[in-house]
């Protein structure tokens, strides 16, 4: 495939086609995945994430301002939620990444999650792997805001620094299950604000109470407006990756992230061949209909439409 | 008021130059993004390069230009031929602003799509890109 050819010689415009292509989830998205993969597995991901309006975006162009110049090639995806009743999104990370902009060598995308919950899009990973096949060498996935519990971006990455700012709470949020948990650095971001030395304070207690490995998280203070701290915070990401290189978390992550990635697209065929492909709503209905006469049991036609979904010549061209 | 697009199509909104007045492009990425349109939104102060480097990497079907300052015939021209070398030759360029009749219609025949002035209602803006970037990118 000639834009095959193009996204692996590193050239935008099929990169960007590329991207498109996975996120439509058509039949000319997966071709191109299936064709990139040898190309695949040489980029360090690293993932930012936390609550709204902590500065994940700057803090993202903060730290590509800190790789550029040491000469790394660096690609960011910056998801921002989909409207659940209009499908509509406002992708407005671009607007913090002045540094980005200025330098058309950083390919940038921002994705909407299009009804995914977990954090990132269906498509985030495809794209990463798009980004890594064209060579970039450092990876920065920036997660919706997030909440509590969308931590999908810890089996997408190779290394996840929670963001969080000042205002982000006690120590009490730091000892609960979920976010902080997934944490393999924490930024506290806007660090010039009053309650930045108390927050590190509590996170740095409400980790003492619990595992050995919470224990050691580095947690960095930045400001990323200005990128004080972001070096620091660049040299603690490396060395973490490192370290995890050094004694095999790196390789067992990676196992561990593929699993959950093949299941997970394993599950989206699935769900796609028993209720996307043509003919399917049609289906449904039907046996619907005979379920509502009695004729069969609801158990019986949901086992019908398992197995027509699993035929594996079912739904290839659409 | 909403038609909903078929497939879901991105729109880049900019805004050039030093002109700091972004109310209008707000007003307009906040429109489309309720009709179900994905809006990347680049904030103040694009220069031509940036704004088409940014259309590039998202993939978008439109980018939609606010320009108040009186810089439209360098602009505008400017934007589209950065467009036309990048190879985006299926990408409508459009905007709005306050842009004198016979400059529109001067960059409506460098290929520029509609002008939106002021008082425009949004609907208009929402109802010209539905039925315009389908004909562009048909198979999208």
């Amino acid at each position: 495939m000639e834009l095959v050819e193009r996204v692996l010689a590193g050239d935008q415009w099929a990169i960007s086609k590329a991207i498109s292509a996975v996120e439509n989830g058509g039949p000319e998205g997966r071709a191109i995945m299936k064709a990139v993969f040898p190309h695949v597995g040489g980029a360090v991901r690293i993932g930012i994430t936390g609550p709204p309006g902590v500065g994940k975006s700057t803090l993202c162009d903060a730290i590509t301002g800190v790789l550029r110049p040491a000469g790394r090639r660096v690609g960011i995806i910056s998801v921002d939620p989909s409207s659940a009743f209009t499908g509509g999104a406002l992708l407005g990370d671009r607007i913090r990444m002045g540094r980005v902009a200025e330098d058309p060598e950083v390919f940038m995308r921002s994705m909407a999650t299009r009804g995914a919950f977990g954090g990132l899009s269906r498509a985030t990973q495809d794209a990463a792997d798009l980004l890594d096949a064209a060579g970039c060498q450092t990876l920065l996935i920036e997660t919706v805001g997030v909440g509590q519990s969308e931590i999908e971006v810890a089996r997408a990455a190779d290394c996840v620094g929670v963001v969080l700012s000042p205002e982000s709470g006690d120590g009490i949020q730091a000892m609960k299950s979920g976010l902080m948990e997934i944490a393999d650095l924490v930024v506290i971001n806007k660090a010039d604000r009053v309650g930045a030395d108390k927050l590190e304070y509590d996170i740095r207690s409400a980790f003492e109470l619990g595992l050995k490995s919470r224990r050691e998280t580095p947690i960095l203070l930045t400001e990323a407006h200005r990128s004080k701290g972001v070096p620091e915070l660049v040299g603690a990401i490396d060395q973490f990756v490192a370290a995890c290189r050094a004694d095999g978390r790196f390789e067992a992550r990676r196992r561990c992230n593929m699993e959950s990635r093949l299941r997970q697209i394993a599950e989206f065929m699935i769900h796609h061949s028993l209720f996307e492909v043509n003919g399917a709503s049609r289906r449904v209905e039907a046996l619907a209909q005979r379920v509502l006469e009695r004729r069969q049991s609801s158990y019986d036609a949901a086992e019908e439409l398992v197995r027509e979904a699993l035929d594996p010549n079912r739904g290839a061209n659409s | 008021m909403t038609a909903k697009p078929r497939r879901t199509f991105r729109v880049l909104v900019a805004k050039p130059g030093l002109d700091g007045h972004d109310r209008g492009a707000k007003v307009v990425a906040a429109a489309l993004r309720d009709a179900g349109f994905e809006v990347v939104y680049t904030g103040l102060h694009q220069t031509p390069e940036m704004i088409v480097n940014a259309a590039l990497q998202e993939d978008v079907d439109a980018v939609c230009v606010s320009i108040l300052s009186g810089a439209h015939m360098t602009l505008f021209p400017e934007i589209l031929d950065l467009m036309k070398r990048k190879g985006m030759n299926d990408v409508l360029l459009c905007g709005g602003g306050i842009v004198p009749p016979e400059d529109a219609e001067q960059l409506n025949r460098l290929g520029v799509g509609r002008l939106f002035g002021p008082g425009t209602d949004t609907r208009d803006i929402v109802e010209y890109l539905t039925e315009t970037l389908p004909v562009l990118r048909p198979a999208g």
